[in-house]
């Protein structure tokens, strides 16, 4: 079985794929060809659910979908071990595992083989990516009060100048600077759109790059720590998003790199 | 009681627009809240802007509303009968079927209000209520003789209660914002009112959305934002030389031109790729084919492609891959000498150490650098082609230097990412030798020889040089296939065999072609034969030929090199055969019947499933040879020393008795010692 094409996944937490329109032309290297965006225009729910694709020369066809279960944690912890590229096939079976003496023991006590498959992997990797690297504007997200978060009606976009730095990005997860900033650092921020962690503080630093593109009139951010992974915003505009083109693996390279 | 009470209503609100100041001067007296002022306003005929534009065509709700209000003699009637609301709403609005939906719409937002009793509630709920204060909605409309409409309106008492229970209404305020239509309104109609725009009905919407918008604005300071200009403007100017015919050239020499030009279709070329996925956006391809003609125009070019773009971390770089007409690569001494500075320089290291050697003459070391290996001649192996680059289409064409050995041997070893400024230090281990405008020429070398593949067949070998050259491991020319015969896309993606490399291998020693760094001329090779010897042991690296197949590639462990798939299965007929390199991610190439083009998106660098560990260090060399001559002696031990003692009295008491065999035994006492 050849590794034909490569690993795909496709996420968008907003838009359709008219916004994708948008981002489409700006993803060097890859985008979606008209074919697949047609096909993929057939997946039900995809405006709203995350999507997962894998497309595979031959074996999946990108007009059946299947949803994927969530993934667990420990399918992360095992994932995160795995190297190497994707098969494209999802019932591929990675055996070798490098796993250190402790986990190896928890898991043979579990009765469990130290095996994962590709499909596991890719539920994994995606969940690694989202956590990683998805990133929302400023503002697109507020919090109430009483402590829900719910999408910001009132988003109109980031300015110009405010688009161009890395402080009006948050990443779309659990903040976990957040609690370890003083109360100094803390006093400038709103807590009903300042709620996660900003990019800035992202390590290591410079991990991050900012494009204006289209003349100016598109902001770009790709992550170098997932090499594949671009986002965009149109400023003074709602249109935002990301998508992730790319092999699936992290850049383990990336403090030699920069 | 007027001013008190606007305040609590109109908090954000800026001052009021002139029309509403001189109306408050006619009523003043009156009791009025926010919303009532704004309501009857558009009855003052003389003032209002808005119907003196166009009366039918300005007509908000509010407008509607204060026409019930006021224009009928007994407007509760109209507000509070349902058959007679419905006759009015035709009445007023004759035929405008938009509007009087509004206005309906509207009007059933009051509907709660009608099912009540038009007294008695309000009376109940005066007595109930008592005095309204201040800060109460319905403070002010109560107070007796203090209302508007008391030559008009019979019944005054009820219409206030519709009033103030429809502003009860607007007042609740939303369980999910916090906000309130009332004050929502009361803001939006003081800024249109402040901005006065044309057509307000047509961007009410926006300016709803506006006006909400703003509360997520900070206002930090009162300082004026610089005045910015508009990015886009920016961009413009900067594209405009771009849209400019050329003035120099005139119509005679495009017309000339027309029949062979260097310029390459970007366009089509991107159409091809763009049914796999792959390329930039229309506007960026066109921008780029705008600035390759503009680099045509400019330099004595021959052939033109546009290589691809690298990415970097503050600009990308846009390449074109060029090659001069013979006899223009002239002009290219001065860079030749640039790069002739880093053998100037060790040069002048020695010359400083001999200098040195004279006064005291430290150690010497027995470090001999590995001979420099000579660049390729321009127009030939790594240096075949000469590349343009430009961080965005319309700014200059900045050329790169030729390629030299060792940078192609450093940038092996190193992965950085690129920054998008050429003159940026590459700082790396091993050192780079050369800025980011070397590191990037060499890996455009790298990534061309790995990548640049072709539909075999289509090149062929010249036939009067194939013989000549063939003892030196492969011909580096070809030429184009005139009775080339497409092979079909299944083929085409079957079997890698139908592709061929049609750039030479770079080998290890970072050349094309393979150079004996020992060899040395003629004169040189007869004085050095004898230490030659050793080196000469040296293999001489031979890579593949040109115009090799793909199936000879290497895969990266088990990945194979490449991928190969249709652009489509729906439609094979017109099926564009799509190449991915997997050992240059972003490197691809498509043929379809006898067009095929190879292209370039990525940050420049190498798969390799392993990460990447910089190379260590070498070990500290020996800082001198340890020999008998610099070791220290052992001190004598006291034993010694007194021997030594008593050897040289005696030898004194010796030679006091011998004077005539002095000498001998002189030498005999030191070699004892």
């Amino acid at each position: 079985q050849g590794p034909a094409f490569p690993f795909l996944a496709l996420e968008e937490k907003r838009g359709d794929w008219g916004a994708r329109g948008v981002s489409s032309g700006l993803l060097e290297g890859a985008s979606l060809c008209p074919e697949w965006c047609g096909k993929a225009a057939l997946s039900p729910g995809l405006q709203r659910a995350r999507a997962c694709v894998v497309l595979v020369a031959g074996s999946l066809n990108c007009v059946e979908w299947s949803l994927l279960p969530p993934a667990t944690e420990e399918m992360v912890a095992q994932a995160e071990q795995l190297k190497g590229r994707f098969q494209g096939d999802p019932s591929f079976e990675y055996e070798h595992i490098e796993i250190n003496a402790a986990d190896a023991e928890r898991l043979f006590e579990d009765g469990k083989e130290p095996m994962i498959k590709e499909e596991a992997r890719l539920l994994a990797t995606i969940e690694q990516i989202d956590k990683a690297v998805g990133i929302i504007p400023r503002g697109a997200f507020v919090k109430t009060p009483l402590g829900s978060v719910h999408e910001n009606r009132n988003f109109e976009g980031l300015s110009l100048t405010e688009a161009k730095k890395l402080s009006s990005y948050f990443h779309f997860t659990e903040p976990f600077n957040l609690k370890n900033k003083t109360l100094l650092e803390k006093a400038d921020l709103d807590p009903s759109t300042d709620f996660l962690d900003s990019l800035e503080h992202d390590i290591p630093q410079g991990s991050w790059t900012v494009h204006l593109e289209k003349g100016d009139t598109v902001v770009v951010l790709r992550s170098l720590l997932w090499l594949g992974l671009t986002f965009y915003h149109v400023p003074m505009t709602k249109q935002y998003g990301y998508v992730y083109f790319g092999t699936g693996e992290k850049n383990f390279d990336l403090p030699f790199m920069l | 009681g007027f001013e008190p009470e606007r305040d609590p209503y109109q908090p954000q609100q800026s001052e009021p627009g002139p029309a509403s100041y001189e109306y408050q001067g006619v009523r003043q007296g009156s009791d009025h809240t926010g919303l009532r002022k704004s309501i009857s306003q558009p009855e003052a005929p003389d003032q209002d802007p808005y119907q003196e534009q166009d009366q039918r065509g300005s007509v908000g709700w509010t407008h509607a509303l204060g026409r019930a209000l006021h224009q009928s003699q007994t407007p509760m009637q109209h507000l509070y009968h349902p058959r007679r609301r419905h006759a009015l709403g035709q009445d007023s609005h004759q035929a405008q079927e938009a509007r009087q939906s509004m206005y309906q719409s509207d009007a059933v937002g009051l509907d709660p209000y009608q099912t009540q009793e038009p007294k008695n509630p309000y009376q109940a709920y005066e007595r109930a209520h008592g005095p309204y204060q201040p800060h109460e909605p319905g403070y002010g409309l109560h107070q007796p003789g203090h209302s508007p409409y008391d030559d008009q309106i019979p019944d005054p008492e009820s219409r206030m209660l519709a009033i103030q229970n429809a502003k009860a209404y607007l007042l609740k305020s939303s369980t999910t914002s916090g906000l309130n239509l009332y004050d929502h309104l009361a803001n939006m109609l003081t800024k249109i009112l402040d901005e006065q725009p044309t057509n307000a009905v047509d961007i009410i919407e926006n300016i709803s959305k506006d006006v909400k918008w703003a509360q997520f604005q900070k206002k930090m300071d009162t300082l004026r934002d610089e005045h910015e200009i508009l990015p886009t403007f920016e961009a413009a100017e900067k594209r405009k030389a771009l849209f400019l015919k050329a003035n120099g050239e005139g119509d005679e020499e495009l017309e000339e031109e027309i029949g062979e030009t260097p310029l390459p279709n970007v366009m089509e070329t991107a159409f091809y790729f763009e049914q796999a996925g792959i390329g930039l956006s229309k506007d960026e391809s066109y921008h780029i084919f705008l600035a390759l003609k503009k680099l045509i125009s400019v330099q004595p070019i021959q052939t033109c492609r546009f290589w691809g773009k690298i990415l970097g971390l503050e600009m990308n770089y846009i390449i074109a891959e060029v090659q001069y007409h013979e006899g223009e690569e002239e002009e290219e001494t001065e860079e030749e000498e640039v790069i002739e500075e880093g053998g100037k320089r060790k040069g002048e290291v020695e010359d400083e150490d001999e200098e040195k050697e004279k006064e005291d003459e430290p150690p010497k070391s027995t470090y001999k650098p590995p001979p420099v290996i000579p660049k390729e001649e321009n127009g030939t192996g790594a240096n075949k082609y000469v590349y343009f680059v430009c961080n965005e289409p319309g700014k200059p064409w900045v050329k790169l230097p030729p390629v030299t050995p060792a940078q192609i041997v450093c940038a092996r070893k190193i992965k950085k990412f690129f920054t998008g400024r050429l003159d940026a230090p590459v700082v790396s281990f091993p050192p780079f030798p050369g800025n980011e405008a070397n590191y990037l020429r060499a890996q455009i070398a790298r990534i061309s020889a790995g990548t640049h593949i072709s539909p075999i067949g289509f090149y062929q070998f010249a036939e009067e040089e194939g013989d000549e050259e063939e003892g030196e491991g492969g011909r580096d020319t070809y030429e184009e296939n005139p009775d080339f015969q497409p092979l079909s896309v299944v083929e085409m993606v079957d079997s890698l065999s139908t592709w061929v490399h049609h750039v030479q291998n770079i080998l290890k020693q970072g050349r094309c072609v393979w150079l004996n760094p020992f060899q040395k001329s003629e004169e040189e090779e007869e004085e050095e034969e004898e230490k030659a010897e050793e080196p000469d042991e040296l293999q001489q690296e031979i890579g593949p030929p040109l115009l090799t197949p793909l199936s000879e590639d290497e895969g990266i462990q088990n990945i194979p090199a490449w991928t190969a798939q249709p652009s489509t299965n729906l439609i094979p007929q017109y099926a564009v055969a799509i190449l991915q390199s997997n050992r240059w991610p972003g490197a691809y190439a498509f043929a379809s019947g006898k067009k095929f083009d190879n292209i370039y998106f990525g940050w420049g660098h190498k798969y390799s499933p392993e990460n990447h560990s910089p190379a260590l260090p070498p070990p500290v060399q020996a800082e001198y040879p340890s020999g008998p001559e610099i070791t220290e002696t052992r001190d004598p031990t006291l034993e010694e020393e007194l021997a030594f003692k008593a050897a040289k009295e005696e030898a004194l008491a010796a030679a006091e008795e011998e004077d005539d065999e002095e000498d001998v035994e002189d030498d005999e006492e030191e070699d004892d010692d």
